[in-house]
């Protein structure tokens, strides 16, 4: 796999100036690379406060990392070329949360479909146009008849987020980053949403970086997950073996908090902190939590034990296995080619 | 429905809550928008009953009708709600106040965000004391709000603290603490933990549950979410187009929904088990204001018939317990 | 289902009363609707048309060489020839109003499109662009408003007294009226900036200029109008102003001057309310007028006043 989006040491920290007395380390030392060849659907879960949100800005390029670098086809992209940029711009589309706030209430629907072909010249003919559309809206399931021509609040929230969806498919991208983009739609309607998005990455060969804290739903759509926790990988690898089989005891405690729709299964009983101490900086940041805190936690953040080929778990529990470099994250997920960790690493220096 | 009061036999059987045929219409210059449209159930004491549905069907309105907090446009149209033996809707304003906190409360959907940030917690709570009548000392004030506190899984040292220096669990907390200190009988629930993360989630609901144990009180939680409402209810109620469609014990309807509509959402539910196929509902839901006639749900009904669009079901006890509105039965 | 009068899914978990809108009217309903809603827009706007259309049509029944002096005799009373009588100089007082408030009409909106027009650019690049840019501005703005208008103004006119005419006059004004458009115009546009349709737009390939435009400036039609009336109004508040103190065009009929002249003449201790009482009652109308369409934009631009339906 070519690495088109890639996140390298990526810290992010807010506050901590003059101004402001609080730091908050949002992400700290994250990498990731994402290709397209083959396409993956890769999931990052947290909670609020986890980082994943500031990560999506990252990768965005809406928010300058702290320290680190984004880099888009190998190059940083705050300083790329105006061409490199726009293909950037066009090549990793977003889909954001809100499906009320994404729409300019001045303009119909068809605002948001036209502008980018217009802008990326997709079309040549009014005709092309309305056939590019129609394909789009009828990719995510909707009607272009009961659509076209409306106004954002005459349509329902999943209307407006699949026509979302549409737009950011007639780019034709590489790589689509979700922001939880069904937590504000309705129940019944999520489903239709996230099977439109697992089609794209299927059918057009589009890679997603799905972002939510509803594992459940990452469990479904997804193949890869990385689980946050306040700004540090806690695990991450293939979605089957985590959710299934948690290593990590923030997985542990998340898996085991969702209610399932089983009355005769209820909430397992839950374990108490172990009550080690008080984490510092450098400390596990799941310390003051974990039922398995041992004074190494408190010393220093554990490294990604990669305690099976496809997966990695930030906890001493697995010190045994051997520990990868946060560089190295991407050499787990499905479509990584086989090979020596050196390898892939000459390949890129 | 008649207007006579039911003969009770003994306390154990009164029920907590006895809502008959309530209607809430929302009066709009284009007809009335049937929110609520002829709901009928009982609560029974120490019971959780749930109230499931998605966006439109009604389960909030229900909520602030059953504390008389519906505004215009709004309007409590027709039915009774019998607290206990009191007649919800005849009360005045002033004694619908005094019941309010005392005898019914609510924790009402995002209350965590109405806490008043420029007023300690502690100051919070005894303003809901004082505001029905509570005359003790300071000492005591203090004892009983470090009691309220200890209660909702809080330190005592929070009753100094401001909202904002509060996480969401630990708001959402003192919003219980001041639903519960006047020890009612009901605490209405709606959509507590819809900001909260799953793991504070499950703490918060524990607490609820503790706190219900602990005062004898019933509790009417509203959601959309059944796997939240299969961990928590006893009894569980389906909303759907304003009507309850179906209505019974929550393992029973989990194990075998009747109507097509519970069974179509509980078929839809994504599992943690097993990667599959997870389909949602086709169809949009009726609009309030024009529905169409018979049976609501029966534009998106894989089983529906003729007489489905020409007669309204009715709530009709199919099994001991088992309440459904669908003309299969 | 094609038709939905009533938005119910719009945000899941909002409280219905949150979610009812009503969108589907003709054009003619959503107008009579929004009159009644805002009478401040319709009556200030009723008066102001009323005015122009007076001073458009005026002077086809009046001829207005006579606002020139020596057209007639002086200081004659309202008879049938003179219907507002004549000053000390001759002047027809019919026709002088006729001719004025085109003139003043005049100094009002262009220096309130000078000043909005002005006020959007600049807030537009101080509140997009941030940063240095957008202290200098931001600076510049503030203190400037502390200065007081009138005396600046006094101060220039004075200076070019000889030199005024009516666009003169709006340029000197213009040059005061941009400071609070700006300041209206910066707001606006910095909580624009963050909004997720911005951000949408650029990741379609839109850029800045074409965002400014196309995506926030249709958005701020409102306080555009709000701006501009306002601007208006005080532009043609200080030219009245200026003129009533002899500060104003000498050689051109316009209603403030005519004041001046009044007073300077005399003409309230003498008895000849036909000189100095129209052009009042017609400037009353006038801000009367502005002032109604001011607090019924306001209404719209800030929907915390707006009455409930």
């Amino acid at each position: 796999m070519t690495a088109l989006l890639e996140a390298r040491n990526v810290t992010k920290v807010f506050g901590g100036g003059l101004l402001t007395k609080t730091r908050t380390v949002a992400l700290e030392n994250f990498s990731l690379a994402i290709g397209n060849s083959p396409p993956s659907f890769t999931a990052v879960v947290g909670e609020s406060g986890s980082g994943k949100t500031t990560l999506a800005r990252i990768l965005l390029g809406l928010t300058a990392p702290t320290s680190g670098e984004v880099l888009y086809q190998g190059k940083d992209v705050r300083h790329m070329s105006r061409a490199e940029h726009r293909t950037y711009l066009r090549e990793v589309q977003v889909v954001f949360q809100d499906p009320y706030e994404v729409y300019n209430p001045f303009y119909n629907v068809d605002h948001v479909l036209e502008t980018p072909i217009a802008k990326f010249g997709l079309a040549h003919s009014h005709k092309e146009r309305r056939a590019l559309i129609e394909e789009a809206l009828q990719a995510v399931g909707l009607r272009p008849e009961e659509t076209l021509g409306r106004f954002p609040h005459q349509l329902s929230g999943g209307q407006r987020q699949r026509i979302m969806v549409a737009r950011a498919l007639l780019l034709r991208p590489r790589i689509i980053i979700a922001d939880e983009p069904v937590s504000m739609v309705d129940a019944s309607l999520r489903a239709t949403i996230l099977k439109s998005l697992s089609n794209l990455n299927q059918q057009f060969g589009i890679s997603f970086i799905y972002i939510t804290h509803d594992l459940t739903t990452a469990y479904q759509v997804s193949e890869n997950i990385i689980v946050l926790y306040r700004g540090a990988v806690a695990e991450a690898g293939d979605v089957e073996q985590v959710v299934q089989d948690p290593q990590h005891p923030y997985t542990q405690l998340l898996v085991g908090s969702i209610p399932l729709p089983d009355p005769h299964h209820p909430w397992a009983e839950a374990k108490a902190p172990a009550g080690i101490g008080t984490p510092t900086a450098e400390s596990c940041k799941f310390t003051d939590r974990c039922p398995y805190a041992m004074p190494m936690c408190v010393e220093q953040q554990p490294a990604l034990f990669r305690t099976d080929p496809r997966r990695v778990s930030a906890c001493y529990l697995y010190r045994d296995a051997p520990a990868i470099k946060p560089e190295e994250l991407t050499n787990i997920f499905a479509g990584t080619p086989t090979g020596t960790l050196q390898d892939h690493v000459a390949a890129d220096g | 429905m008649t207007a006579e009061m039911r003969p009770l036999t003994s306390t154990q059987q009164t029920d907590a809550l006895r809502v008959e045929e309530l209607r809430v219409y929302y009066h709009t210059p284009r007809g009335a928008v049937r929110a609520v449209d002829g709901v009928t159930f009982d609560l029974k004491p120490h019971e959780r009953l749930g109230f499931v549905g998605e966006s439109g069907s009604g389960k909030t309105t229900i909520a602030m009708a059953l504390i008389r907090l519906i505004k215009p446009p709004g309007k409590i149209e027709g039915g009774r709600v019998l607290l206990e033996e009191t007649d919800v809707l005849a009360l005045s304003d002033e004694q619908m106040r005094q019941l309010r906190l005392a005898d019914i409360a609510m924790v009402a959907q995002g209350a965590m965000n109405s806490l008043n940030p420029v007023r300690r917690v502690r100051d919070q709570i005894a303003d809901a004391l004082i505001d029905h009548g509570t005359r003790i000392s300071r000492r005591e004030m203090e004892t009983r709000i470090a009691e309220l506190l200890r209660r909702v899984g809080l330190k005592t040292e929070v009753a100094n603290m401001f909202p904002h220096e509060l996480s969401g669990g630990m708001k959402q907390r003192v919003v219980i603490a001041i639903a519960i200190s006047l020890r009612p009988r009901v605490i209405i629930a709606d959509e507590p933990t819809s900001a909260l993360d799953v793991v504070v989630q499950r703490q918060i609901m524990e607490t609820l549950r503790e706190v219900q144990d602990d005062l004898g009180a019933s509790v009417i939680l509203i959601g959309h979410d059944m796997g939240l409402m299969a961990q928590f209810v006893t009894r569980l109620g389906v909303m759907y187009a304003g009507k309850l469609v179906e209505l019974g014990s929550v393992t029973n309807l989990f194990d075998e929904p009747l109507h097509p509509y519970a069974q179509l959402l509980i078929g839809s539910l994504p599992s943690l088990e097993h990667k599959g196929a997870f389909e949602g509902i086709p169809g949009v839901p009726p609009s309030l204001l024009d529905r169409p006639s018979g049976c609501p749900f029966r534009t998106r009904c894989p089983h529906a018939f003729d007489r489905c669009a020409s007669e309204e079901p009715l709530l009709r006890e199919v099994h001991p317990g088992h309440w459904v509105s669908c003309h299969l039965y | 289902m094609a038709e939905m009068p009533i938005d119910i899914a719009a945000t899941p978990s909002a409280p219905i009363e949150e979610r009812i809108t009503f969108r589907d009217r003709t054009p003619m309903e959503a107008i009579v609707a929004y009159c009644r809603r805002n009478p401040n827009v319709v009556i200030g706007l009723s008066m102001i048309v009323t005015l122009l259309l007076i001073s458009a049509v005026g002077p086809l029944f009046v001829d207005t060489t006579q606002a020139d002096p020596l057209s007639a005799l002086p200081a004659q009373s309202p008879s049938r020839h003179y219907l507002l009588g004549t000053d000390d100089q001759g002047r027809n007082l019919l026709a002088v109003m006729i001719a004025g408030l085109p003139d003043t009409l005049r100094i009002g909106f262009l220096a309130g499109a000078i000043g909005l027009g002005v006020g959007i650019i600049l807030g537009f690049v101080s509140g997009y662009l941030g940063g240095v840019v957008d202290a200098v501005i931001r600076i510049a703005v503030d203190t400037l408003l502390t200065l007081p208008g009138i005396l600046i103004l006094i101060t220039v006119a004075a200076s070019i007294r000889t030199f005024i005419s009516v666009n003169i006059m709006a340029l000197v004004i213009a040059s005061l009226a941009w400071r609070q458009p700006t300041r209206i115009i910066r707001a606006q546009v910095l909580t624009m900036r963050e909004r997720a349709y911005v951000q949408v737009a650029r990741r379609s390939g839109m850029n800045t200029p074409e965002i400014m435009v196309r995506e926030m400036l249709p958005n701020l039609f409102p306080f555009l109008a709000a701006s501009f009336v306002g601007a208006v109004f005080g532009a043609i508040l200080f030219s009245i102003g200026l003129e009533a103190l002899g500060l104003g065009p000498q050689n051109q009929p316009t209603l403030g001057m005519t004041i001046y002249w009044g007073i300077r003449f005399n003409a309230l201790l003498r008895g000849m309310w036909w000189w100095w009482l129209p052009p009042i009652i017609m400037l009353v109308v006038l801000f009367f007028g502005l002032l109604l369409l001011t607090i019924g934009l306001d209404e719209i631009a800030n929907p915390r006043l707006r009455r409930t339906a």
